[in-house]
């Protein structure tokens, strides 16, 4: 079956630096990779190369047959980044309906609400985001990610700054994605976090991967030493 | 180098030596043979540094970029040349030092964009980012030039300037051209091996860097 | 790899005016809810009028003679003043990568700004002259027609440059400098015209008389309208 996501021998260099080095994998619908690392690894360069933000030197990035950085690719991404891409001034549903909008969804205004509801945040829309904590901020910025339904969710850092229900609003959401059919990729320093929700998960060091596995099976401690042994 | 430093010699000794002096404006008119070459050097290096800098954006060769690096730094001393030159000619026949002439006025435009694109350069650090600012910011810069040009040429037409000498180098004796050929060719190896030499000290520059980078 | 599969129900997305109204709408919400960027450049071109005025000796050159002068030299630094908000606010939070993402073009996320940033500049000229027709007793009522479309064709080549100079300098060190060093030399062809037509329109002279300035403003709106629209996409990382 062709996988959802697919990456082929992505390169991506600066400079005389190689941020990412060959990178291979694909994701089926319904599939979630969680990508670990120690910062500088790699991860935030790759997540852009499939978010069509930045263009490979070599290789290639497809969703679904369509070859990023194409609008029509680019149109199936929801992207969460560690930054929360918001517009202070702006209140909640201001800023998630211009990015429904965007994606000429034609529902802007019930689609927002929905996204909104989705992360418990509906009661809070009307203020602007400057005015929310960095927890609430997150979840407008993940309401604001997923509000046109994305086929391809991409999320950097996802758990950054969220409380225990955003969290778990959070979690439940990836998992619902992946139920509908999406392919998911979360990057995230905690690795249960990331295994909770993630069907194959993968290591990178240096711009490559240095392991790649399905999660049935693996055990949450064991992957945790061994983790801490390749790069001790 | 040394092949343009030697026909830079040679140009200027024959400027000096071995021209006639001109009847009318005397021996001032001698500035022309380093004002004209310094001229179409200046306008030549704004040219290749957009050309360079259009190429880039394409093939992000950076080659092309430490390129239009050199060539506007060059460029800029050049231009200088021409402001201060032209003044230097212009007090005596014109007059005045200064007058809003269309060239004048384009030539110390070419001098401000040079001089923009250069603190552009030196603000960014990130190397690419660099490349594709200056490239857009000398390609608008070369389409500006021409506007620059037509509408200072409509401002003085309207208002005709007060001591306008003959311009010079329509008709002149053989000798005269022929030097100040030899002068345009010298002021462009000059430029060359100027810019040839700058590209060097860029390559090393970047070589440099990536290798502290790399082993970080 | 398998031919790209049409989506059922999969949402159109906004062609490039439409993305480029949204751009603009945005932004303009944005500037709306603080004011700050339009009161102080409204501030700063009330004050410039007024600092002229002091600097002027009105025995000696006739208000119409120095109008033009001032007007445009006023225009010119106030319009730079918005233009680094238009940025600012994408850069904050990094909300240009989620434009960027978005299935619209980059040409729409300029054109989109330049026409934010065109009702900005607009906004602050519709206060600015009939202060300058009040502080200099200027009988503007006669020529607001065409002096409208000089104002208009002006304003639509500074915003142009100024927005696409605004998106370069705002990723480098001294912004707020470097952005004027740059447009400056911009403004010129811009400048120059713009304040030849308000000279001639001010000594009761007919716009059809300076056809010939007037072209070269539209020419200059159309060279760099298209250019920078075009320049644009390759300003931004890829």
């Amino acid at each position: 079956m062709t996988p959802l996501l697919e990456a082929r021998r992505l390169v991506r260099s600066f400079g005389a630096r190689r941020a990412v080095n060959d990178v291979s994998f694909g994701i089926a619908a319904g599939d979630a990779l969680a990508l670990f690392g120690p910062n500088g690894a790699g991860k935030t360069t790759l997540l852009r190369l499939l978010a069509g933000l930045l263009k490979p030197n070599v290789g290639a990035a497809a969703i679904a047959g369509e070859m990023l950085p194409a609008p029509e690719a680019r149109a199936r991404v929801g992207l969460i980044s560690h930054r929360t891409m918001l517009y202070d001034t702006l209140t909640a549903r201001e800023n998630v309906r211009f990015a429904a909008q965007l994606h000429g969804i034609a529902d802007a205004e019930g689609a927002t609400q929905h996204a909104l509801e989705q992360l418990r945040v509906a009661d809070r829309a009307e203020v602007p985001v400057r005015a929310l904590s960095r927890g609430l901020q997150q979840r407008v910025a993940i309401a604001r990610a997923i509000v046109h339904g994305p086929d391809v969710l991409l999320a950097d850092e996802p758990y950054t700054g969220l409380d225990e229900q955003g969290a778990n609003a959070l979690t439940g959401l990836l998992l619902e994605r992946r139920a509908a059919g999406a392919a998911l990729v979360v990057v995230t320093h905690a690795l249960s976090e990331g295994l909770a929700v993630a069907s194959h998960a993968a290591v990178m060091r240096a711009g490559s991967f240095v392991r790649h596995e399905a999660t049935a099976g693996l055990d949450v401690v064991r992957y945790a030493a061994e983790y801490r042994e390749l790069f001790a | 180098m040394a092949v343009a430093v030697a026909a830079m010699a040679a140009a200027l000794v024959r400027a000096i030596y071995f021209t006639p002096a001109e009847r009318l404006q005397g021996l001032a008119q001698k500035i022309f043979y380093v004002h004209v070459p310094s001229a179409w050097v200046a306008f030549l290096a704004f040219g290749l540094t957009a050309i360079a800098g259009g190429v880039w954006l394409f093939i992000k060769d950076p080659r092309l970029d430490r390129f239009a690096e050199s060539s506007a730094e060059v460029g800029v001393i050049f231009t200088t040349g021409v402001l201060v030159s032209g003044p230097l000619w212009g007090k005596p026949i014109w007059g005045a030092w200064w007058v809003w002439d269309a060239r004048l006025t384009s030539t110390l435009f070419l001098w401000f964009l040079f001089l923009g694109y250069l603190v552009l350069r030196s603000a960014v650090d990130e190397r690419e980012a660099r490349a594709r600012y200056s490239a857009v910011v000398g390609i608008l810069g070369a389409l500006l030039i021409p506007f620059i040009h037509l509408s200072v040429y409509l401002f003085r037409t309207q208002h005709p300037t007060p001591v306008v000498a003959n311009t010079a180098g329509i008709q002149m004796p053989g000798v005269m051209v022929a030097t100040l050929f030899l002068s345009l060719g010298a002021f462009t190896l000059l430029y060359i091996a100027l810019v040839r030499q700058r590209m060097a000290l860029a390559a090393e520059r970047d070589a440099l860097l990536d290798a502290s980078t790399a082993e970080s | 790899m398998t031919a790209p599969a049409p989506r059922r129900g999969a949402p159109t997305p906004p062609g490039l005016l439409a993305a480029a109204g949204l751009v603009a709408r945005k932004d303009l919400a944005i500037e709306f809810r603080s004011r700050s960027a339009f009161l102080s450049a409204l501030v700063l071109s009330l004050l410039s009028l007024v600092i002229f005025y002091f600097a002027w000796d009105p025995t000696a050159v006739a208000a119409v003679d120095v109008a033009p002068g001032i007007l445009w030299v006023t225009f010119t630094f106030s319009g730079l003043l918005g233009l680094h908000r238009s940025f600012g606010v994408e850069q904050q939070e990094r909300a240009m990568d989620a434009l960027l993402v978005a299935p619209i073009s980059r040409e729409a996320i300029f054109l989109g700004k330049a026409s934010a940033n065109l009702a900005f500049v607009l906004g602050v000229q519709l206060v600015a002259l009939p202060a300058l027709a009040l502080f200099y007793n200027l009988p503007l009522t006669t020529v607001l027609g065409p002096l409208a479309i000089v104002m208009l064709l002006s304003a639509i080549g500074l915003t142009c440059i100024g927005t696409l100079f605004a998106g370069i300098t705002s990723n480098t060190r001294m912004a707020e400098l470097l952005l004027p060093v740059l447009a400056l030399p911009f403004f010129v062809p811009i400048v120059l015209p713009a304040a030849q037509l308000t000279a001639k329109l001010l000594a009761g002279r007919p716009l059809e008389e300076s056809l010939g300035w007037l072209r070269i403003l539209l020419a200059f709106d159309l060279v760099f309208l298209y250019a920078c629209t075009i320049a644009f996409p390759f300003t931004l990382e890829d």
